[in-house]
């Protein structure tokens, strides 16, 4: 099998697993007091202090969640929760139109806690357009409740202007927060640096174990807790701390982040390959998101003009190779993706779309592998995606 | 063979894949999403493609360990099976949807893509046997078990397209063996209430649905001297041979009860009288499809002309092309029948063989 879905999930790094292991095999809740409590809280701080230092972010800084999708709930329906108990009149909600939905279902939701959500549009590339967001900003900065724009697009790839968002955000104190999880394993994240109030961060997209992730949330920033009870993580994020996981997921970070200069190189060109691969393969094919710059690594996207996204994925699937529409599945129908038609292309094209994700263990092999049967596989995708119209 | 299964979520396409699997084909799990808005959870033995019918056809295919796939063939569902419903019903016919889904979506739609992706053959729960000459022709038979017997629906797709249709489970001898086999290989479906009612009215109010999709148009009730006798909120509401649900403001002078025998679209008029004002003697159908060669001349068979209604003798013989009108055949009933209604499937058999099929233009009183 020829796996290119890492932006799906990632194999564990084998630290990781081993320290996993090695905690499974131990007994002790962190918030005990005896001294199996005790030792089980030494390695969840310590695996705090390392995941913050790998971030560039401040241990305190860290609220441990079972996931990416619940961080980012806790960052939309918190920020907004808390900035509108601040202030009534906090009631917009800034996101982009191209945020993952464990951003926009929650801002969705708020809106019938009395939310305004405004989608910020992008480019042709999904790149965030800023004239927007600064005259919104211009408009309504003390209406804003919070602003949430993704790091790094999981389905296209595109690195989004975070820096300039923090500046136009910052003079009017309206929080910003980042979906980051796409973006750790591939691109310089530095969370002190990025001027972000609150980040995102999941150990399954960069050799951790599925089921838990972070908020890394600034000190001193109104954050209402989704998950009410015991008062673990600063009151924000109830529930017995997972010892295992939060050590495999520090384990998993700090080799991610040590291995990144590299790896970043390494799948650049080997992104490169597929996409000149496919390009040569299939003329027709159009690359979405950015070029080549201003792209994940690890991220290639295309469109194949006449087919089924879930032909395509049925085709490759049986020639051994793994990849993905790159949108979400309703019950296993892959619909056409929001982040696609944000970026103006038209439903019917953007359900012809395919994501190649590269990760730590992918080589040249498997672009070949890909390229090898591709040719024959959109032939015959085009074939069925003819069938049945007339 | 390459054999895509298509799994409603249902045991009997569970056990047909199953079987499948057992004959040595390499087969994969096909779930159709056929409604625009899918709905949580199946009501009874109402409706159908619900979420949780994907999550069963899911299960089914891992327990299988075949691959599983869902196919959204809504929209194309929507243009031609609920669209065909809606047009016959409004021009005063009463239509079969499963004969159009088999025609349009399940050995069409499925069928061709299935072929364009290379499969040999699609694979089904329906209950229909199919033989195979020794030039490998096949031809359509009725399932083992009468009671369950479907190749009234599936004579629509005609002879090619049954050369790349596999129905295992046409040779059972009842459901409860079906059951039975589930359960023995641990498919969770094996008690999963049988499907009725038309798929896409979730509620089984067809009035309603029509009502809905259409509008009301209210309209006379008459008897056969025009007499005005009640209204209604639009003729296409209502089917040849109908009683309950006339809502009839006075009885007929003689007190016998009063049946729908007529639809008239254009006047929207609803025609009613005595029970043997339904027998026809015969009729005549278009869009005739066939399985040899048709009969030229009028030929002995048995006929049926509702799904689960009951095979009378008659005569039957094709009618060619003419004036622009596709081929069609006209039937002469050995014995008159009640309750034929245009838009229904009129099935020509011999023995349990089909030898074609046609929809019913028009009833011989």
């Amino acid at each position: 099998m020829t796996y290119l879905d890492h932006a799906a999930t990632t194999p564990m790094h084998p630290a990781a697993i081993e320290a996993m292991v090695a905690e499974l095999a131990r007994t002790g809740n962190a918030s005990s007091l005896h001294e199996p409590g005790r030792r089980a809280r030494r390695i969840v701080e310590e695996s705090r202090e390392s995941l913050a230092e790998s971030l560039g972010a401040r241990p305190s800084d860290v609220i441990l969640t079972g996931g990416g999708t619940e961080a980012d709930n806790l960052a939309i329906k918190g920020l907004f929760w808390a900035r509108r108990l601040a202030d009534p009149r906090r009631r917009r909600v800034l996101v982009s139109a191209v945020e993952h939905h464990a951003v926009l279902d929650p801002a969705r939701w708020l809106e019938r806690q009395g939310a305004e959500l405004v989608l910020l549009p992008v480019d042709a590339a999904g790149v965030l357009d800023l004239a927007v967001l600064r005259a919104e900003i211009d408009r309504h900065a003390d209406e804003i409740a919070l602003i949430s724009v993704m790091w790094a697009n999981n389905e296209i790839g595109t690195v989004e202007p975070l820096a300039a968002v923090v500046a136009a955000a910052a003079p009017h104190g309206i929080p910003v927060h980042g979906d980051a999880v796409q973006a750790v394993a591939h691109l310089d994240v530095d969370f002190a640096a990025s001027g972000l109030d609150a980040m995102t961060v999941s150990a399954h997209k960069l050799g951790g174990p599925v089921g838990i992730g972070a908020l890394l949330a600034r000190r001193g920033l109104g954050l209402e807790p989704v998950v009410h009870g015991g008062g673990q993580e600063r009151g924000v994020r109830s529930g017995t701390l997972d010892v295992p996981a939060t050590r495999a997921f520090a384990v998993a970070v700090e080799h991610a982040v040590a291995d990144r200069p590299g790896e970043a190189a390494r799948l650049s060109s080997l992104r490169d390959r597929l996409l000149t691969g496919v390009e040569d393969a299939v003329p027709d094919a159009v690359v979405r998101g950015p070029r080549r710059e201003g792209r994940l690594p690890g991220n290639a996207h295309l469109t194949f003009p006449g087919c089924e996204g879930d032909s395509l994925i049925y085709l490759l699937d049986s020639a051994g190779i793994a990849c993905s529409t790159g949108s979400a599945c309703q019950a296993g129908v892959p619909q056409p993706s929001h982040v696609l038609l944000a970026c103006g292309i038209e439903d019917r094209t953007a359900r012809g779309a395919l994501r190649f994700s590269l990760g730590r263990t992918s080589t040249a092999a498997d672009v070949d592998a890909l390229l090898a049967v591709l040719p024959e596989v959109v032939a015959r995708a085009r074939t069925a995606g003819l069938a049945g119209v007339g | 063979m390459r054999v895509l299964a298509a799994l409603s979520g249902g045991v009997d396409s569970a056990v047909a894949a199953a079987r499948a699997v057992d004959a040595g084909h390499d087969v994969v799990g096909v779930h159709m999403a056929l409604s625009r808005s899918r709905a949580e959870h199946r009501q009874g033995s109402r409706g159908c493609c619900s979420i949780e019918d994907a999550g069963d056809a899911s299960r089914a295919a891992d327990v299988l360990g075949i691959p599983y796939y869902v196919w959204d063939l809504s929209e194309r569902f929507e243009q031609t099976v609920v669209a065909d419903f809606l047009a016959e019903y409004a021009a005063g016919r009463t239509p079969n949807p499963c004969v159009r889904c088999n025609e349009h979506i399940k050995f069409s739609t499925l069928l061709d893509k299935a072929t364009a992706l290379g499969f040999d053959a699609v694979a089904t729960g329906h209950y229909a046997r199919i033989e195979r000459a020794e030039d490998g022709s096949p031809s359509l038979h009725r399932s083992r078990d009468l009671a369950k017997d479907q190749s009234y629906v599936l004579a629509v797709m005609g002879p090619d397209r049954l050369a790349r249709a596999l129905f295992p489970l046409g040779d059972v001898g009842s459901k409860d063996e079906v059951r039975a086999e589930a359960a023995r290989r641990g498919l969770g479906v094996s008690e999963k209430p049988d499907s009725y009612d038309i798929c896409f009215v979730a509620d089984g109010d067809t009035a309603g649905f029509l009502r809905e999709r259409l509008g009301q148009r209210p309209g006379p009730v008459v008897d056969t001297d025009g007499v005005v006798v009640g209204g209604h909120d639009g003729a296409f509401a209502y089917t040849v041979g109908q009683r309950k649900g006339l809502r009839l403001g006075r009885p007929a002078p003689d007190g016998r009860p009063r049946y729908v025998l007529d639809v008239q679209p254009v006047s929207n008029t609803v025609v009613v009288g005595s029970v043997d004002l339904l027998e026809v003697h015969g009729l005549s159908a278009s869009d005739a499809v066939w399985f040899g060669p048709p009969p030229q001349t009028w030929t002995g068979c048995t006929l049926q002309v509702r799904a689960h209604g009951t095979p009378v003798a008659a005569q039957v013989r094709a009618l060619d092309p003419s004036d622009g009108r596709p081929a069609g055949l006209e039937v002469r009933l050995d014995e008159p029948v009640r309750g034929v209604a245009a838009g229904q499937c009129a099935v020509v058999y011999a023995g349990d063989r089909v030898l074609g099929q046609a929809t019913i233009a028009a009833a011989v009183r």
